[in-house]
């Protein structure tokens, strides 16, 4: 697949503020592409920059290999999904969709066919002559993809479309999204903070924090190896400690040596250890490789959430199996469980469960709602 | 505290609407008294419409009205959205308070401001006052009437936003596109009332029209009713009154019935959803 869109160097600033620092990114044609991370971590500004909205203040930007830093939005080949759908009150939900072709001066007949295909592929046959003020969130949301679709754009852009939905509706947007990406094959780049999102529609997950993009890679890549601890941290569980890689295969964390199939590092190296929870597995305290004692249990449903403190570091354990708070246990990890990270300057700020309360993971949540 | 209440309802209705109410009916006086009512005539109507200074002043009232309407709502939209794209801060609220200060400032000292401008100005090209009168009228009624669109449009455009045209953009529209296609039909409601505020103003000034007309010969009603009042006011003027009175009544009855419609529509819209 040839690259579509070429980011080279992107870095812009909001009243001296760094948003975007030095990005370097392509994109290939018909790809998903997410760019995951939390508020203020700057994904929507580079959505921005390649719909056009925002102009970069150093690097370059290239289209199908033609620069294009410099052209305005309406002159891209490139159209978007905004956040809160933008769909026009003064026009129908027909001339909403109808908006881009009437623009290009194409026949009656020709805006009556392609509006009712459009219509029919995302599933709002007969809606037509409906005030756009009267639709659900839901219909919006098809409405904004329709519009944005009919005039045949190489690449879709869409920032967080699904945040205002409920779960039930975003889980079914999600599939239908992808679905009409797809049959019609052309590019989406997708910005979110809802990793489960990211892994479960896209090719490509660029991860971003602070501006910057922290790793690059396939959804499976990217869970199962995550390059630095804000990466583990930020998609899915993680349990990070501090470990030092003796040689290749063999590292050392919590007191034990454990095997592993990394390789590559220093001899002695310290080393940040990350071990998802639902690979550790409980056992007998005289079997284990690490023994602590059981801080708080949480039923999840599909499982239950376990904190262990094993040497003062609460570790986060999902397991189907009840065990009793206070209990003393064993934890067994398979070599391919555990991976090595290099250093990096997340490394002692994630990873420890020790503050980890449903409370907080809550508040944390309500506080991204708020910025949309 | 009932009958207190009902008084005072009745006070207040009596002192806003009995004096509106004596010239209506002394506009059907049979004699020329304002004191005594001695039978009911159309007299003065078939005097009003006889007079054809009145029907030259109307005519040009409604002509300085309309044209500076059009003229300030034109510019006063292109000024909101100009203000609403200033990046900094500063002067975004620096120009919003000096277009308020036309507003702010009693009318005779903008007219008497408006005069010396004038004036001075007509000196240069060494004109006569005489021919002050229309244009000197219609660039003063646009400029006070200026701040009244600016002040109703700037909120909605505040309120609509930049995402609409951003969308807009995206979907192919040049900003020019985007603004007449997408940002107009929306910002409509205040454009409207704007445009209606400013005709309602220009319609009824005296003071700088007083000031600005200069010695030209060119009337307006409210300056020729004035010039009456030197004289004496014969009762064809209350007939003039009490037609536009009757005639404000029947567009505020028609607007009162099409806002109330319009709400019904957006219940009904409310229960669909």
């Amino acid at each position: 697949m040839a690259k579509l869109i070429e980011l080279n160097g992107i870095s812009k600033s909001f009243d001296g503020e760094k948003v975007l620092d030095s990005i370097n990114f392509y994109i290939r044609d018909g790809e998903f592409v997410t760019l995951l991370g939390p508020s203020g971590c700057g994904k929507t500004t580079l959505l921005r920059i390649i719909g056009g909205f925002e102009t970069a203040d150093e690097g370059n930007l290239y289209f199908d290999g033609v620069e294009i830093s410099d052209v305005p939005a309406h002159k891209r080949n490139i159209n978007t999904v905004f956040q809160k759908y933008a769909l026009f009150p003064h026009l129908n939900v027909y001339e909403n969709i109808a908006f881009p072709l009437r623009l290009k001066k194409i026949s009656e007949e020709d805006i009556q066919t392609r509006v009712r295909d459009m219509l029919g592929m995302v599933k709002l046959s007969g809606f037509e002559n409906k005030s756009v003020s009267t639709l659900s969130g839901g219909q919006q949301q098809r409405v904004a993809i329709a519009r944005a679709l009919i005039s045949h754009p190489k690449v879709l852009l869409l920032d967080e479309p699904l945040g205002a939905l409920d779960l039930k509706l975003r889980k079914d947007m999600q599939n239908e999204l992808k679905s009409i990406q797809q049959k019609i094959g052309i590019t989406f780049v997708y910005v979110t903070h809802d990793q489960e999102e990211a892994l479960s529609m896209s090719d490509t997950i660029a991860v971003m924090a602070e501006g910057e993009i922290q790793q690059i890679g396939t959804p499976t890549d990217i869970y199962n190896e995550p390059k630095n601890a804000f990466v583990a941290d930020f998609i899915g569980e993680s349990n990070i400690v501090d470990g030092i890689m003796l040689e290749d295969n063999r590292v050392k964390f919590s007191g034990h040596i454990f095997d592993c199939v990394d390789g590559g590092f220093g001899e002695n190296e310290a080393v940040d250890v990350v071990v998802r929870p639902e690979d550790v597995d409980v056992v007998a305290p005289e079997a284990g490789m690490l023994t602590g004692k059981v801080t708080s249990v949480t039923f999840k449903g599909v499982h239950y959430e376990i904190i262990v403190d094993i040497r003062g570091f609460k570790w986060m354990i999902q397991s189907t199996d009840y065990v009793s708070p206070e209990a003393t246990i064993g934890i067994y990890i398979e070599p391919d469980a555990i991976h090595i990270m290099k250093k990096s300057k997340y490394s002692g700020m994630f990873g420890d469960y020790s503050s980890f309360s449903d409370e907080m993971d809550r508040l944390s949540d309500a506080d991204a709602a708020e910025e949309f | 505290m009932k009958h207190l209440s009902r008084i005072y309802l009745i006070l207040i209705f009596g002192i806003l609407y009995i004096p509106i109410l004596t010239l209506i009916l002394f506009s059907f006086n049979a004699e020329n008294s304002t004191a005594v009512f001695s039978g009911f005539s159309f007299r003065w109507y078939i005097e009003l419409f006889n007079s054809p200074d009145t029907f030259e002043a109307l005519r040009n009232t409604l002509i300085l009205a309309v044209l500076s309407a059009l003229i300030s709502t034109v510019i006063g939209t292109a000024a909101a959205e100009g203000i609403y794209r200033m990046r900094s801060k500063l002067m975004k609220s620096a120009i919003s308070s000096v277009t308020n200060i036309p507003m702010m400032n009693p009318d005779i000292v903008t007219g008497m401001s408006m005069m010396l401008f004038f004036v001075a100005v007509f000196g240069i090209l060494g004109l006569s006052g005489d021919s002050m009168g229309f244009v000197t009228m219609l660039i003063a009624h646009v400029t006070f009437c200026l701040p009244y669109v600016i002040l109703s449009v700037l909120p909605r455009i505040n309120e609509l936003g930049n995402s609409l045209s951003e969308a807009a953009l995206d979907l192919g529209c040049t900003p020019i596109q985007a603004f007449f296609k997408v940002k107009l039909p929306n910002i409509m409601p205040g454009v409207i009332s704007g445009m209606v505020m400013a005709f309602t103003m220009s319609l009824d000034d005296f003071v700088i029209s007083y000031f600005v007309v200069g010695s030209s010969s060119f009337q307006t009603l409210p300056l020729l009713i004035y010039s009456m009042t030197k004289k004496k006011v014969t009762p064809d003027m209350y007939a003039l009154s009490t037609l536009v009175v009757v005639t404000i009544f029947i567009l505020l009855v028609i607007s009162n019935l099409k806002s109330g419609k319009r709400v019904g529509d957006k219940r009904k819209g409310g229960v669909k959803k």
